[in-house]
């Protein structure tokens, strides 16, 4: 197959084969940053000892299996999951939106999934018994989920009219859900009790700290079934493109198409701002990128940003880690000091395109 | 295989844009419907596409195209929008190969051979941002044409439909096109085009459909349809048809004092 394509010349202006090299180069990159992850951190545990003593069929020390095994791993494979269902999501919305500005954080998402967590925590515990217990382990992913449906939904329908989605009003709009959102999440904080605020102040900042099996078993599923689905959509949103007309015309079902990105996205940005709290800009920075290097075609665009999601959220998280050890800074304030500046660049560099 | 318009009415808001439009549009012909600004034309082409829901029916190949699905409208016409915005920064090639359905090899040779149709060989590697405004309104076309040349298991005839499909281009390209819908329709292909050139119209199309204030005022050959009075009533001022050296047709505005004979 490689042998074929480098025989025949490709169609200039076709990306396709610079796009699955990034794949490529991004795989490998993610293995490596798994393997620099899992063995980074402030105790003396050893990776190479614990893969060692695991090849010789040892058991491992116990203090290698609880911070490998019950600590770091969780938390590595929560920090994929989140980065890249969050980058994925970045790219939906943008797709859905037809503008590189639109992001989870940015645009109120994953404000209406923080206002769903935040009444699952404090009113979850005046829930009757029977549907307490039926939710269970799921009630803050499923109230974060419809928190983050709605406010996409919503959106969506200020910012457009007659198929035509103004950048102006989108970002106006998702300020203003913001606003709305986090009057209403102050109103419930004031309400909660001291186990309940602890657990709130995490939604603010954004923290992988909290990840253990449990949530990842609850939350994990969601993320996963919420980036096999994104790859399914890339026809439609390469043809919405061109605008709901047109993509009408060359036989792409335009409703359901915006409908199953809102799905996707709510999903996405829902179940992981339910396990990690407001991690902002991954959904702006990835996609931008991506597009630099490969092109804006979706059939690529949203796998790699999968790909790439999940090594710049370990990579921040490596960060987070590190700058003031033994403490952790919150991830969400190193994606927010990385990704600000990078916000502001998309805007400046595009201020003649877009319609601002 | 025709496409069929009856009756067709539309309101925006208050105002009646169209009111009971009928025609029919045959394969193998070139049809071009003509008329002054705010005549109706554009909201015919978005009631005959679907785009726009109308009173009426509009049929496809004997089909009613309220019943059929966007898939099968899509392998059944191609449709050139008047104004097309694109969002992100695609190449030349990758917005023509946004219609179709057709991959790889046989995809490249599709591109390849609909951007070479409308003279844009050697621009596939482009960005679609960086070109000029008629050179994007033909790689718009090129995708269409792509769309509509798809080898498919079905063998019915294919519609292109245009809407003001040279408005922003010289003449030269203005001609290039207009051929290459002549010729398309020519090979059995169904042609509908609103047009704004009436000489361009009267060299190339088959049958004419003037629309004045939302109505067919006359509809048949050029010859029969391009009379100074039919023209004059429909425009709403003095025009005078000429017939050029080839048999041609030529239209020409009587302005006081320009045309001094």
């Amino acid at each position: 197959m490689a042998t074929l394509s480098q025989a025949m010349p490709r169609l200039a202006g076709d990306r396709s084969q610079r796009a699955r090299r990034t794949s490529a180069v991004l795989v490998v990159l993610l293995i490596l940053i798994a393997f620099l992850s899992l063995g980074w951190g402030a105790s003396g545990t050893s990776l190479p000892r614990a893969i060692s003593d695991l090849l010789a069929g040892r058991e491992l020390a116990v203090q290698d299996r609880v911070v490998l095994l019950d600590i770091r791993l969780p938390r590595l494979l929560m920090g994929m999951l989140v980065g890249a269902s969050l980058a994925v999501s970045g790219a939906l919305l943008q797709g859905l939106f037809r503008n590189p500005l639109a992001d989870p954080g940015i645009v109120g998402v994953s404000s209406g999934a923080t206002l769903g967590a935040i009444l699952a925590i404090v009113l979850g515990a005046s829930l009757p018994g029977p549907l307490a217990g039926l939710f269970g382990w799921y009630q803050v992913p499923i109230a974060a989920f419809t928190g983050s449906w709605i406010t996409t939904m919503l959106l969506y329908r200020i910012a457009t009219r007659d198929g035509r989605t103004s950048v102006g009003t989108m970002l106006l709009a998702g300020i203003a859900l913001g606003a709305i959102f986090s009057a209403f999440a102050g109103v419930l904080i004031l309400r909660a009790n001291d186990s309940q605020l602890r657990d709130l102040t995490f939604w603010g900042l954004g923290s992988l700290a909290g990840a253990n099996w449990p949530k990842l078993a609850t939350a994990g599923p969601v993320m996963l079934a919420a980036l096999a689905a994104a790859p399914l959509l890339a026809r439609g949103l390469n043809a919405l493109a061109l605008g709901e007309a047109a993509a009408g015309h060359v036989g792409i079902r335009v409703q359901r198409v915006k409908n199953r990105a809102i799905l996707v996205v709510a999903a996405g940005t829902g179940a992981a701002v339910a396990v990690s709290g407001g991690i902002g800009f991954v959904g702006i920075v990835v996609p931008h990128l991506l597009r630099l290097a490969s092109g804006p075609d979706h059939r690529w665009l949203l796998v790699n940003s999968a790909l790439l999601g999940a090594v710049m959220l370990l990579l921040a998280d490596m960060i987070s880690r590190t700058l003031i050890t033994p403490a952790e800074l919150p991830i969400g304030i190193v994606t927010a000091m990385i990704g600000g500046p990078f916000f502001l660049w998309i805007l400046l560099r595009n201020r003649g395109v877009l319609d601002l | 295989m025709s496409l069929i318009a009856q009756e067709i009415s539309v309101m925006l808001g208050r105002k009646q844009v169209l009111a009971g439009v009928s025609f029919a549009a045959e394969a193998g012909r070139l049809t071009a419907i003509v008329g002054p600004n705010g005549s109706g034309k554009t909201t015919l082409m978005r009631a005959l596409t679907g785009d726009l829901p109308c009173n009426g029916r509009v049929t496809l190949g004997g089909r009613e195209i309220a019943t059929m699905t966007p898939e099968i409208l899509a392998r059944r016409r191609g449709v050139l929008q008047q104004a097309t915005a694109l969002s992100f920064p695609f190449t030349v090639a990758e917005v023509v190969r946004i219609g179709i359905e057709t991959r790889g090899e046989r995809a490249d040779a599709l591109v390849s051979a609909a951007l070479a149709a409308v003279d844009l060989a050697g621009f596939s590697g482009r960005l679609y941002q960086h070109l000029s405004g008629g050179e994007q309104q033909r790689v718009q076309l090129a995708r269409v044409l792509a769309q509509v040349w798809q080898p498919l298991d079905d063998e019915g005839a294919r519609w292109l439909m245009l809407d003001e499909p040279v408005s922003s281009l010289d003449i030269a390209h203005q001609l290039t096109v207009m051929r290459l819908a002549a010729d398309y329709a020519r090979r059995g292909g169904g042609v509908i085009a609103v047009m704004h050139d009436l000489n361009l119209t009267a060299l190339l199309a088959d049958h004419v459909v003037l629309l004045a204030a939302g109505e067919v005022l006359a509809q048949g050959s050029p010859a029969e349809v391009f009379t100074d009075t039919l023209l004059s009533r429909a425009y709403g001022c003095n025009l005078q048809v000429n017939t050029a050296p080839r048999d041609g047709v030529w239209i020409l505005p009587q302005v006081a004092g320009l045309t001094a004979a």
